[in-house]
């Protein structure tokens, strides 16, 4: 097992993605393979990227990957498309804009299913992330599925959230909305050759006038990004993104911010492996033995409610738990 | 024990923007439950290649109507076993001719599916034949 470890700190990329698999399918040996791997994460830094479906969120993370490389920088990407409530399957379709990074070496770019997860990004991508920060990559960008007002996991895992938006999705109440709107460190205003940007970006200012956010000495920049199909100023635009991303790295390492973000995610990190080792376990043997559905049945016909069933399961599990 | 997910590509190699029957295949497997990469059109070999490793899919689809297929298909899997991936399978599809079947298939091109192949049958041919990693 050391030498995978060997070879995913070295960068080898079948090796990677091989236990980015092996944790989305929640094999168990991959839990294993993380602990040792750990001591070599968290020397990234890591971008999130945020917004509504079709908001531009892959074209933008290709034209930064493209901007960032021009700086030497390794990069990786987890980009992330909703699974199927119905069969399960996905189609992972962000990759489709980066393309052309494929052959680069220096750039790795993988795709996950929410597999059920719903806050924006999928239950394995703490851990993939690790596993790209283990391979050394300086930068990694997390690409969200396409998401609406509360889907904010990001913020566990990201220094860095620009949130994208598009003219033309709302009124200026938008803006004054919890959730996706307080988590932005960066705007972005996309496709801002189309009708209404100019208004976004007064409803945005205004927005941020009001925040008290702007106390603690950052106040979210809003970029503008306009037509794609114009490589040249786009490119300048993206160069601008990059930018205010720099700084607000820079911002986090000398505010001591950075610090508090990581602790905000281990925090995070905490919790989904107290559920990894304390849930799961309970409910995968509750669902092989079948009482999961016996419990359900008399749930279901008023013999049971659902509290007094859980502080059942919860007594028993801890009794087993003193026994060992 | 954890089920695996099956992970496929779907991948149009080459100067061919026909891609209708890859994104009907691409939906027809999210439908039966698959995780599928979508890569577009005009990929070359390498990136196809490169894709897969990244992605770690279990089989890679090819599909291709331009006539290209007698260099394209057997170069991906070349690419493939030269990165130590030959565990990952390659299948193809599209406009090609009886005749040309045996040099894909010595080629290391796992199955050959041409028009009038219904999806259900490619659907069974995947369960059968892959076992995810």
């Amino acid at each position: 097992m050391d030498s995978i470890i060997k070879k995913i700190c070295a960068g080898d990329v079948r090796s990677a993605s091989r236990l980015i698999r092996d944790i989305e399918d929640k094999i168990p040996e991959a839990r294993a393979k993380i602990k040792k791997l750990y001591a070599h994460t968290g020397k990234s830094f890591i971008i999130g990227i945020t917004g509504a479906p079709g908001a531009g969120k892959s074209t933008l993370t290709d034209a930064l990957i493209t901007e960032l490389r021009k700086q030497n920088k390794t990069i990786g990407v987890l980009a992330v498309d909703p699974t199927s409530p119905f069969t399960g399957g996905a189609i992972l379709g962000d990759r489709i804009r980066m393309q052309r990074h494929a052959e680069d070496t220096g750039v790795f770019v993988r795709s996950l299913a929410t597999r059920g997860a719903l806050g924006g990004l999928s239950h394995a991508a703490g851990n993939a992330i690790h596993v790209m920060e283990a391979m050394g990559k300086d930068i990694i960008i997390v690409e969200t599925v396409g998401i609406g007002q509360q889907e904010i996991d990001i913020i566990n895992h990201a220094h860095s959230v620009a949130v994208v938006l598009v003219p033309g999705m709302g009124d200026e109440i938008q803006t004054m909305k919890a959730g996706l709107m307080e988590i932005a460190d960066i705007f972005v205003i996309n496709k801002a050759n189309r009708a209404g940007a100019k208004q976004l970006q007064t409803e945005l200012t205004s927005m941020l006038n009001l925040s008290p956010k702007t106390a603690d000495g950052w106040k979210p920049p809003i970029v503008i990004i306009g037509d794609a199909f114009k490589p040249d100023s786009f490119a300048e635009d993206i160069a601008q993104l990059a930018q205010k991303i720099e700084e607000h790295h820079i911002y986090l390492q000398q505010s001591g911010k950075l610090t508090e973000r990581m602790h905000r995610k281990a925090m995070a990190e905490i919790k989904d492996a107290l559920a990894a080792c304390l849930l799961e376990p309970v409910l995968e043997s509750l669902t092989v033995s079948g009482e999961l559905e016996h419990f359900a049945e008399k749930i279901k016909s008023r013999k049971a409610d659902p509290y007094s069933v859980a502080e059942e399961i919860t007594q028993r599990f801890f009794k087993n738990q003193d026994k060992k | 024990m954890p089920e695996r997910k099956i992970r496929v590509m779907v991948a149009k190699p080459g100067l061919d923007g026909h891609d209708r029957g890859a994104r009907i295949l691409a939906r027809c497997f999210r439908d039966a439950g698959f995780e599928v990469v979508y890569t577009g059109c005009h990929q070359t070999p390498e990136q196809i290649a490169a894709a897969a490793i990244q992605e770690d899919v279990d089989l890679v689809g090819l599909s291709c109507l331009s006539g290209a297929h007698r260099v394209l298909f057997p170069r991906v899997v070349e690419i493939l076993r030269e990165k130590d991936a030959q565990d990952i399978t390659v299948i193809g599809g599209g406009i090609i001719p009886e005749q040309d079947f045996p040099a894909l298939y010595s080629s290391g091109i796992k199955a050959i599916f041409t028009p009038g192949a219904s999806l259900d049958s490619i659907v069974e041919w995947i369960r059968t034949n892959i076992k995810p990693h």
